[in-house]
């Protein structure tokens, strides 16, 4: 074996080379013999009856081979598309749970939602029958503020459904809470918005989908994070198609951020249709499509107070917040402003007492769900930007204030006041390693020089913490998920001592392919180019929960050492055998099964060969072969966490936020491949500083609709919007999973908003200015700044 | 997009020719027109390609005169060495319109008969009070803008030339939009003697010239003199970007960092 | 409509309609589908392929404007220095430059441009330069790390 290809190496990606030679195979790529194209026609209307649609004169036209509406998939008896987590109110009855329909049949709640489906022999006829169709809508008032949603009167998104509420969930203590405040020295308060976001991975969703009547059989090609979620969701709630009737393929997937973790009404109307029609049918969403169908992110109003002791000490925190769930419950969505918010909002902080209240609420919005980070970025803003409002005010150092309050890592593990116990950490070292990489002590001197050059620079520091590794079966359980999220893998070695590693996460950009091939290498001493990650097909993975929540590895990762160990057992059994030794008495080290204590020994190679070889195998009491599976159920979340410093220089002229500098310390538990982590925090900190800075969805509120529908007014980040970023890694290691790991995927969302806000923030103090919603733009800067320049002026 | 015949005309009287149905559209680089029919928001009888008609590129100079054939890519005004050392401005100007593929294949000619209100050329045009040449006529800048998309062209009339005069000085400040990187506000300023012209775009709903600022502009050349004076918001866009406040402040900040590039300072990023 | 190209160093006649945009014909009629369709506003970038060397947005060309011309896509990138990776995608894959993989091909055809004209060039250059090529994955960070790399491998004396 040549260089360590092993846990900790920067090894190049596996699955580099086809992406960089074009030979990627994405679902758009797919064709299919006698494939037709098929197109939604959305609702203009945010909120509108539908009286009538007339497909005649369209599906007369050329090409069409059919066009479907939600009548015909209710006839056909189509179920509704199911929410997969549930949560209660705060008085113990189950929220509110409309059934949405694939298609919409009555009513159309957002602009956007599907009306109809053409299908056609080229896209373009389906797009000039799409025009044809005539539906006749009798419009109604929309609400697309969540603060207009609950005011008396608003119109209702669902007929039965009062004041829009969805649920009103709460965690932690009220009383305990309201005790703290009664002793409160000083209490900070904040008011703010989580702007809400559409996750725009690269490639658009899409579905390929073909129905073979000879077996009775569906194939659905879709852009999925978690095909056998599909496989399951839609075969078994929606299509009524059994299991093994129905394979579900997620090929190569060009980005997900949580975008591509639900079940979404195209898939199932595509899979259905091709029986329909008897063909294949291919289904692209344009980009200006996927703004207006794409399950959303964030999207919170919140009001939340601090109370603390004379010293700074953090005495309890109240969050009242209200959330948007857009126009029907999406698959996870009632689960990421309760369950992924509520729940982390200790930070890493010992406030002994918490008590948080979020309303759920329908509007004629875009439905919201998960998005890379999901509830554990808005909890970490709300907190870490009521943290910094409290130094001020209270005139404290604002990494003075976060010291003070910080769980110490003596007190590991830890239990917060809101279920989540952290199992490991040291929120100190980062945050003292940050200080250290960001050279916080100089600020004051490139303050200095900023402000030679007509701008004003600020500092932000932000810690937090988040729960990922999805999921803990029996917690998640118990909070309302609807199924266990465990994960599973299958090691199977090829008689020449070949692996293929079978894995039930699925990988879109995070590497996986490297990655766990690194974690089977160093395990069995396998180079890596002799193992081949495979995911993301339903007929050749026995089963799986995808990948969503930081999960991958330290659940995946961990079923897969499981099963690895197996493979060892299982060998040294062999082994064993081969060397006439005792089971008891064979180790394995370097690849090679040993009796301890002697030079005898086979090698991993040879010991598969004879699995496979069958000559003078104890064949009546083990099994021939070389392949193991295992499950691995997490006994709680993982608890990655860190500090991340960013500095910014403001144009006073313009309001032109620059991000200047970024530093990022996290704790990610071990490392398997520091390259590939590098760029999951490059990644997950662009997405963060564009929430800061740069993205926001939003409608217009007396039409519904929506104002930033194309790359033309939502602001993706560019590369001359970013700074090379300073990532480190100070882990403390998991203690339940393989390895100690943790996970990386969304930290970098979570801790970067509230960093550079509190920056921004920073800048601007001399002004009087405490808070600055995202994004912060260049005409809200501008505006706090020449409003604040007026006052003063008015003050003179 | 909807099915349209095409052609490709060998002159510029074929061309026109071809134009003469009054819906025909012509097009050169199609940085616009062909995103808008992808959207089904045009849907055109037939296009009519002016890219391969010859004698339309390139970029000449005759005294104090550098004429720039419509067909030129932003990227070869961007580059060309003539413009770069008579109106650097101008270069600068065409080197931040949209990006690098688009500059590959836009034209100057495409993009002035577009007039889009957050397009960078206008603002150089009536800057420098060019000259529109056309097919039949040849347009001063003042006349040759009248509103949203519309200019003083005839449906089937072609744009060969635009013709600047070379100033003494001008500079071009653009404040982007973060998303589609067009114009939120553009301001083109040129010196020529003791006359100063500005030109803004993106700020309106068409280009417009900001006569106050170039009267003081005209008695002192400097940014300072520019801290004194405001315009009023009244008539400006305003939109989820900026409201119309927001933007007649950044045309007078604009206009300042114009005034700087006219005398010298580095164009900002 | 009849139209001759070269593409990837191959001459293409076809009978297509005008409505035809290059990213499709190349990805339906010549099933070239390394270069990709990531918006409908000419902005993301994916689909960034060369015209006679210059980089160019193929989901805004119609396929019947490239008679005469020679396009090169992602897959042919590679065969015009004649080696089984071009520099550039080489240095992609070494400094982790790509994550899903969707936007790599409009980049690195991007780059490859872009290092033509800049034999030495400034990250700010590079960053300036990726306006019009959108990665939601990598925070450029990498990508930028890798247009420097391969530039400087592209303008390498021959035998280095």
């Amino acid at each position: 074996m040549n260089a360590h290809t092993g846990i900790g190496a920067s090894i190049l990606r596996k699955e580099d080379r086809r992406f960089i030679t074009g030979k990627g195979n994405y679902v758009a790529d797919i064709r299919r013999p006698g494939m037709l194209r098929g197109v939604f026609l959305r609702s203009p209307h945010a909120h509108a009856r539908i009286k009538g649609i007339d497909t005649k004169a369209a599906a007369a036209m050329d090409g069409v081979a059919a066009i479907f509406t939600g009548a015909d998939l209710a006839a056909d008896g189509v179920g509704g598309l199911p929410c997969a987590w549930g949560v209660s109110n705060a008085d113990g009855t189950p929220m509110k749970e409309p059934a949405r329909s694939a298609m919409a049949v009555d009513k159309v709640r957002c602009v956007g939602d599907a009306v109809a489906f053409i299908v056609a022999e080229t896209l373009e006829q389906a797009l000039v029958a799409a025009e044809a169709v005539v539906v006749d809508y009798e419009p109604l008032p929309a609400v697309v503020s969540m603060l207009d949603a609950i005011r008396p009167g608003a119109p209702a998104v669902f007929d039965d459904i009062p004041n829009n509420t969805c649920f009103d969930w709460e965690c932690g203590d009220a009383q305990a809470t309201a005790a703290a405040f009664a002793k409160a020295a000083h209490v900070a308060r904040i008011s703010l918005v989580n702007n809400r976001l559409v996750g725009n991975p690269m490639e658009p969703r899409a579905a390929v989908a073909e129905y073979d009547s000879g077996r009775d059989h569906y194939t659905m090609w879709t852009t999925s994070q978690f095909p056998h979620v599909v496989k399951v969701l839609m075969g078994n709630f929606v299509l009524n198609i059994p299991q093994h009737k129905l394979r579900i393929v997620a090929p190569d997937v060009g980005g997900g951020f949580g975008v591509k973790q639900f079940l979404y009404a195209e898939e199932v109307i595509t899979t259905w249709a091709s029986r329909k029609t008897g063909r294949p049918i291919k289904w692209i969403n344009e980009r200006s499509d996927g703004f207006l169908s794409d399950a959303h992110g964030r999207d919170h109003v919140s009001e939340a107070e601090l109370a603390l002791d004379e010293s700074g000490r953090f005495l309890g925190l109240k969050v009242r917040t209200i959330a948007n769930m857009g126009g029907y419950l999406s698959t996870f969505g009632p689960n990421i402003p309760t369950n992924l918010y509520g729940l982390l909002l200790a930070g890493v902080y010992t406030t002994p007492a918490i008590h948080c209240e979020v309303k759920g609420v329908f509007t004629n919005t875009v439905p919201v769900d998960a998005y890379r980070g999901a509830g554990r970025p808005e909890a970490t803003f709300l907190l870490e930007r009521l943290v910094d409002v409290a130094a001020s005010e209270m005139n404290i150092d604002k990494v003075e204030i976060r010291r003070l309050n910080m769980i110490d890592a003596s007190q590991y593990p830890y239990q917060t006041p809101v279920i989540v116990k952290y199992d490991s950490g040291d929120p100190k070292a980062c945050l003292d390693t940050a200080l250290k990489e960001a050279d916080w002590a100089g600020f004051a001197e490139r303050k200095a020089a900023s402000k030679a050059r007509g701008l004003l620079r600020g500092i932000g520091v932000c810690t937090y913490i988040e729960a990922c590794g999805l999921a803990p079966s029996r917690i998640v359980q118990s909070l309302g998920a609807r199924a266990g999220i465990f994960e599973s893998a299958t090691v199977r070695m090829h008689v020449t001592g070949d692996v293929t590693v079978l894995i039930g996460t699925h990988n879109h950009g995070q590497g996986h392919e490297t990655t766990f091939a690194q974690i089977v290498s160093e395990m069995l001493s396998v180079p890596t180019d002799k193992i081949e990650i495979v995911f993301g097909d339903t007929d050749k993975v026995q089963f799986g929960l995808g990948t969503y929540g930081s999960r991958s590895l330290a659940v995946g990762g961990t079923a897969l050492a499981k099963a690895t160990n197996k493979i060892i057992a299982k060998g040294a059994k062999i082994a064993a055998h081969m060397l006439e030794a005792a089971d008891t008495d064979i180790v394995f080290e370097k690849g090679s099964f040993k009796i301890a204590g002697t030079d005898r020994s086979k090698s991993l190679g040879e010991v598969v060969g004879a699995a496979y070889g069958l000559v003078n195998f104890p064949i009546d009491v083990l099994e021939p072969g070389m392949e193991e599976k295992a499950f691995y159920d997490p006994v709680n979340f993982t608890y990655p966490g860190g500090a991340h410093i960013a500095e910014v220089e403001i144009d006073p002229e313009s309001g032109v936020v620059e991000l200047v500098s970024y530093v990022a310390v996290d704790d990610i538990g071990t490392v398997i491949n520091p390259m590939i982590v590098g760029g999951q925090l490059h990644g997950g900190i662009a997405q963060g500083v564009g929430q800061a800075l740069y993205e926001n969805c939003v409608y217009d509120e007396a039409s519904g609709q929506m104002l930033t529908g194309s790359f033309m007014d939502y602001c993706m980040p560019r590369a001359d919007n970013l700074p090379n970023m300073q990532i480190t890694t100070q882990s403390t290691q998991c203690t339940h999973t393989s390895f100690g790991v943790k996970g990386c995927g969304e930290v970098g969302t979570i801790g970067s908003p509230a960093t550079v806000i509190n920056a921004v923030v920073d800048a601007l103090s001399h002004l009087g200015v405490n808070h600055v919603d995202m994004p912060a733009t260049p005409g809200r800067v501008w505006r706090l700044i020449h409003n604040s320049a007026t006052q003063l002026r008015a003050a003179e | 997009m909807r099915e349209f015949a095409y052609h490709r005309p060998g002159d510029l009287q074929a061309a026109v020719a071809l134009l003469a149905d009054g819906e025909s559209r012509p097009v050169s680089g199609g940085m616009t027109l062909l995103p808008t029919m992808k959207q089904r928001l045009a849907a055109p009888p037939a296009l009519v390609d002016l890219s391969t008609i010859p004698g339309m590129a390139g970029v000449t100079v005759e005294g104090r005169t550098v004429t720039v054939g419509a067909l030129s890519t932003h990227e070869s005004v961007a580059s060309s060495p003539e413009i770069v050392a008579c109106i650097p401005a101008l270069a600068s100007l065409a080197g931040v319109i949209g990006d690098p593929a688009v500059r590959h294949r836009g034209t100057i000619g495409g993009s002035v008969a577009n007039a889009d209100p957050g397009a960078d050329y206008p603002a150089a045009v009536l800057g420098l009070d060019a000259t529109v040449v056309t097919d039949r006529r040849e347009i001063g800048a003042d006349d040759f803008f009248i509103g949203l998309f519309t200019t003083a062209l005839a449906p089937d009339e072609i744009i060969t030339a635009i013709r600047f005069p070379v100033p003494d000085a001008a500079g071009y400040a653009k404040f982007r939009s973060q998303a589609s990187r067009f114009a939120l506000v553009g301001v083109f300023v040129a010196r020529f003697g003791p006359f100063v012209r500005v030109a803004v775009t993106g700020a309106a709903p068409c280009v417009f010239r900001q006569k106050d600022i170039e009267e003081v502009l005209a008695r002192d050349f400097t940014p300072s003199a520019l801290t004194r004076i405001s315009i009023a918001p009244s008539g400006l866009n305003s939109d989820i970007h900026a409201d119309s406040e927001y933007r007649a402040h950044l045309v007078m900040v604009m206009a300042r960092r114009a005034v700087e590039q006219a005398l010298g300072a580095p164009a900002r990023p | 409509m009849k139209v001759e190209l070269s593409i990837n160093g191959r001459a293409v006649s076809a009978d297509i309609p005008p409505s035809l945009l290059l990213s499709d014909f190349l990805r339906e009629n010549c099933e070239l589908t390394g270069t990709h369709v990531g918006c409908d506003t000419s902005q993301c970038g994916a689909c960034v392929v060369h015209v006679d060397g210059v980089s160019m947005k193929s989901c805004t060309l119609l396929a019947v404007a490239m008679d005469g011309r020679s396009v090169t896509t992602i897959e042919g990138l590679a065969g015009t220095v004649g080696a089984e990776l071009h520099p550039m995608q080489e240095a992609f894959h070494v400094n982790h430059g790509l994550q899903c993989g969707f936007c790599t091909p409009g980049m690195i055809m991007s780059a490859v441009d872009f290092a033509k004209r800049h034999p030495s060039p400034t990250e700010g250059e590079v960053r300036r330069w990726l306006e019009g090529n959108i990665c939601r994955c990598t925070g450029y960070q990498n990508i930028v790390a890798a247009i420097l790399a391969g530039t400087k491998a592209m303008h390498a004396p021959q035998g280095d």
